[in-house]
């Protein structure tokens, strides 16, 4: 079950439904009972082409591009099916084609996809919704992931007999922060106006004007805020709804798509990144019904922005009177793992981010473990809470929070009223911030000043950073592999979309590199031989492979976690 | 298969006097007209340009329309089809308060490195809106850096022009 709840799920029918026969193109095939007609054609790799049928909200049914041929058993005078030689019911066929996102499964149901009278209702369907198009294609963002495109060009018959003038509608029209809306595009599918009913509860769009003049529209005092604003513009066929965000920015086909997770907050909403040499142009969420379903919310859409900022570290530096002073990686891991090494492990606290990977949890493990002698060395994550809003979002803002607490790196910040006493009564000396802010959690400057050593791993600039001696660039999301559990306790998989910018390093490289200048066990450089070890020394991951994880991820057993 | 037969030839022509008799003419024809002042066989260049056939295909450059709108609208067609990838575009939008906002969108800069380009012509032929051609004026292109065979987009503009067409989509739209 998806964490979001759909109002709809037309492509998964209750497990219990019983199988029925249906006579799909020449074919008896066994599909649940009640299962819609399009998603039993997809079922067996045939595609019924649609626009505003969408399998997770409501049958609106009103853009005809759906017509099949349907059938059903003949009966005999005793109100019977009649049988052929195979014992299979005969059929008769409805002599008016029938939309298959209005018709469900059951027995005996025949149906055709590709029949003469299928494909010229097509045909006619498309010269229809084409009449009064404006062939925007050249300047329009949807080209090259159109559905109007593609069925034009698939089951349209290339020609129009329509003479007279196209109908004008608006154009970029602002109908929200973050969208825009070009009315001559539209094809009146009405996948918006059921979205923003249906699931993101902010019924704000609908349909005015008549006949030809029809349009979308938005409520004349309303805008469309809704923090799921954006997934209207993935589920419009066409190009009528754009992001602004994404709007010119460059064209569908030149990106390259990474399957990734959005690391915004705990729900790991499945991702494709879009990226184009070394640069990530958008995220658009990736079906799993076990996490996101179809969407993701807006604001983890653009969260990705930071890791271009102007503000990322770059090089490895250490700091001199003067400043940050750049140094060489093996150089930098060695001296900084110098430094470690001269302190007593008791003085020595790890400030770890519940953002980092398993992966990367795991090194900080390995690390603390060939750092420590007789006593512990304080880890602690810092807790980032904001607010659930009942659909995706989770009020955890840390996407691994469930792994640090697997990993024993942390858990949601409970200790770090005491790192701070410890680092106020002298107690805690040195300080390894990775990806985090000393300053942000709770240290007050001053005290920071105090140290004896303040290390800082990360990639954007920030308080602690200003002050640390060392400082080493790390990783985006983008940028690294790795694996992570989200609050559900889907174990997913990150994948490397782009190299890093400047002289910056995976983070699992820069602890490899530190583990290794400690004198500590080397776990392999990969991060699929990285998982199997931590597999191999984590009960909760146990029977877990890298390559099993899949694009969907697998779910902790029960108990673990 | 193709087979082709020797012709048969008759008795005069096998002594191939009139072959040679006809290869003389030729010979002795550019001979007359060349001491005759008639052919001239070099051009004084880059004073003299020899004529260029129509259709021949110069360096790729960007055209306006008559009323001095710039016609691509960095749909990026053209930097998708380029074989060696020698152009290269940063897409754009076009302010609301411009008198060609409808067109909503245009290149904010444009390159084509003519140190890969291979005069092949795709790019003029991709185009959906006749804004990228190939002109024979451009036939002569030299730089002292490769640099300077980047062309940006103010140069393509500033080479190619105004070029006029029959077809003004924009215009009724
Ligand atoms: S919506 Fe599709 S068909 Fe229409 S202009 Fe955009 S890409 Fe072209
Ligand atoms: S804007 Fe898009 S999704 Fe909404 S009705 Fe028009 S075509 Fe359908
Ligand atoms: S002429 Fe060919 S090689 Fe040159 S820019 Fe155009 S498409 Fe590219
Ligand atoms: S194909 Fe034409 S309109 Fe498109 S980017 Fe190239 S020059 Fe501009
Ligand atoms: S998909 Fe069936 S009518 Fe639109």
């Amino acid at each position: 079950m998806a964490l979001i709840r759909n109002p709809f799920d037309h492509d998964l029918p209750s497990a219990d439904s019983p199988q029925v026969h249906v006579h799909l193109d020449g074919k008896w095939v066994d599909v649940p009972l009640g299962l819609n007609v399009i998603e039993v054609a997809r079922r067996f790799g045939k595609l019924i082409p649609h626009y505003c049928y969408h399998p997770k909200l409501s049958i609106a049914g009103n853009c005809r591009m759906c017509l099949f041929e349907m059938g059903t058993p003949k009966l005999g005078p005793d109100r019977k099916p009649v049988l052929d030689g195979e014992g299979r019911p005969e059929l008769q066929w409805v002599p008016r084609p029938q939309i298959a996102c209005a018709t469900t499964a059951f027995e005996g149901l025949g149906i055709r996809t590709a029949s003469p009278l299928v494909e010229s209702c097509q045909k006619g369907v498309m010269e229809f919704l084409l009449a009064n198009h404006p062939l925007d294609c050249p300047i329009c963002d949807q080209a090259g992931e159109c559905k109007l495109q593609e069925y034009a060009f698939d089951y349209g018959k290339g020609r129009s007999q329509f003479g007279e003038e196209k109908v004008r509608k608006p154009k970029r029209v602002d109908i929200g922060p973050r969208i825009l809306l070009d009315d001559e595009r539209c094809i009146l599918c009405t996948r918006c106006i059921r979205f923003a009913r249906e699931i993101a509860d902010d019924d704000c769009l609908g349909i005015t004007e008549r006949g030809g003049y029809n349009r979308l529209s938005i409520h004349p005092d309303q805008r469309f805020t809704s923090n799921y604003s954006l997934n209207t513009a993935d589920i419009c066929p066409v190009g009528a709804l754009t992001t602004k965000d994404f709007r010119f920015r460059m064209r569908a086909w030149f990106l390259k798509e990474t399957q990734s997770i959005c690391v915004d907050c705990a729900t790991g909403c499945n991702v494709t990144i879009g990226s184009r040499e070394g640069f990530v142009y958008r995220l658009t969420p990736r079906v799993n019904e076990a996490v996101n379903s179809h969407w993701m919310c807006d604001q983890g859409r653009l969260g990705f922005h930071p890791i271009h900022s102007k503000h990322r570290v770059l090089e490895p530096a250490r700091r001199v009177e003067t400043g940050l002073f750049p140094g060489e990686w093996p150089l930098v891991l060695g001296q900084v793992a110098e430094s470690l090494r001269k302190l007593e492990p008791s003085s020595l606290a790890l400030l770890v981010s519940a953002r980092l990977t398993n992966e990367e949890l795991f090194l900080v493990q390995r690390l603390r473990e060939s750092l420590r002698g007789e006593s512990e060395i304080f880890t602690e994550v810092v807790p980032r809470k904001g607010q659930a809003d009942g659909l995706l979002r989770s009020d955890d803002l840390n996407p691994n929070s469930k792994g640090a607490r697997i990993l024993g790196i942390g858990a949601d910040g409970e200790k770090l009223p005491e790192l701070r006493k410890r680092i106020e009564e002298g107690k805690v000396r040195a300080l390894f911030c990775l990806h985090e802010d000393a300053i942000g959690a709770g240290v007050p400057e001053e005290m920071l000043e105090r140290l004896s050593l303040l290390v800082w791993q990360g990639i954007l600039e920030d308080k602690s950073c200003e002050r640390a001696h060392w400082v080493l660039p790390g990783a985006s999301f983008a940028e690294k592999s790795g694996s992570m559990v989200n609050r559900a306790g889907q174990v997913q998989r990150l994948h490397r979309a782009i190299p890093t910018p400047g002289r910056a390093k995976e983070d699992v490289w820069i602890l490899r590199g530190l583990i290794l200048a400690l004198g500590g066990e080397d776990v392999g450089q990969s991060v699929p031989d990285i998982f199997s070890k931590m597999v191999a020394t984590t009960p909760a991951f146990h029977g877990f492979t890298w390559s099993g994880l899949g694009d969907q991820g697998v779910p902790l057993p029960a108990q673990a976690g | 298969m193709i087979v082709v037969r020797r012709p048969d030839l008759s008795w005069v022509e096998q002594l191939y006097l009139p072959g040679f008799w006809e290869g003389l003419k030729v010979t002795w024809h550019h001979f007359v007209a060349r001491l005759s002042g008639k052919t001239r066989v070099t051009l004084q260049y880059p004073e003299e340009r020899p004529p260029i056939p129509p259709g021949y295909r110069g360096a790729p450059v960007l055209v306006k329309d008559e009323e001095g709108r710039e016609k691509c609208v960095s749909c990026q067609l053209c930097e998708f089809i380029c074989p060696p990838r020698a152009i290269r575009i940063a897409p754009g939008g076009i302010p609301e308060d411009s008198p060609y906002a409808k067109v909503e969108k245009a290149p904010q800069e444009f390159w084509i490195d003519m140190t890969r380009c291979i005069f092949c012509g795709y790019c003029e032929e991709v185009c959906p809106e006749e804004a990228i051609f190939l002109l024979p004026q451009h036939y002569s292109l030299n730089g002292r850096s490769r640099e300077e065979l980047l062309h940006d987009k103010a140069k393509l503009y500033e080479m190619g022009g105004v070029l006029p067409l029959p077809i003004r989509k924009w215009a009724n739209k």
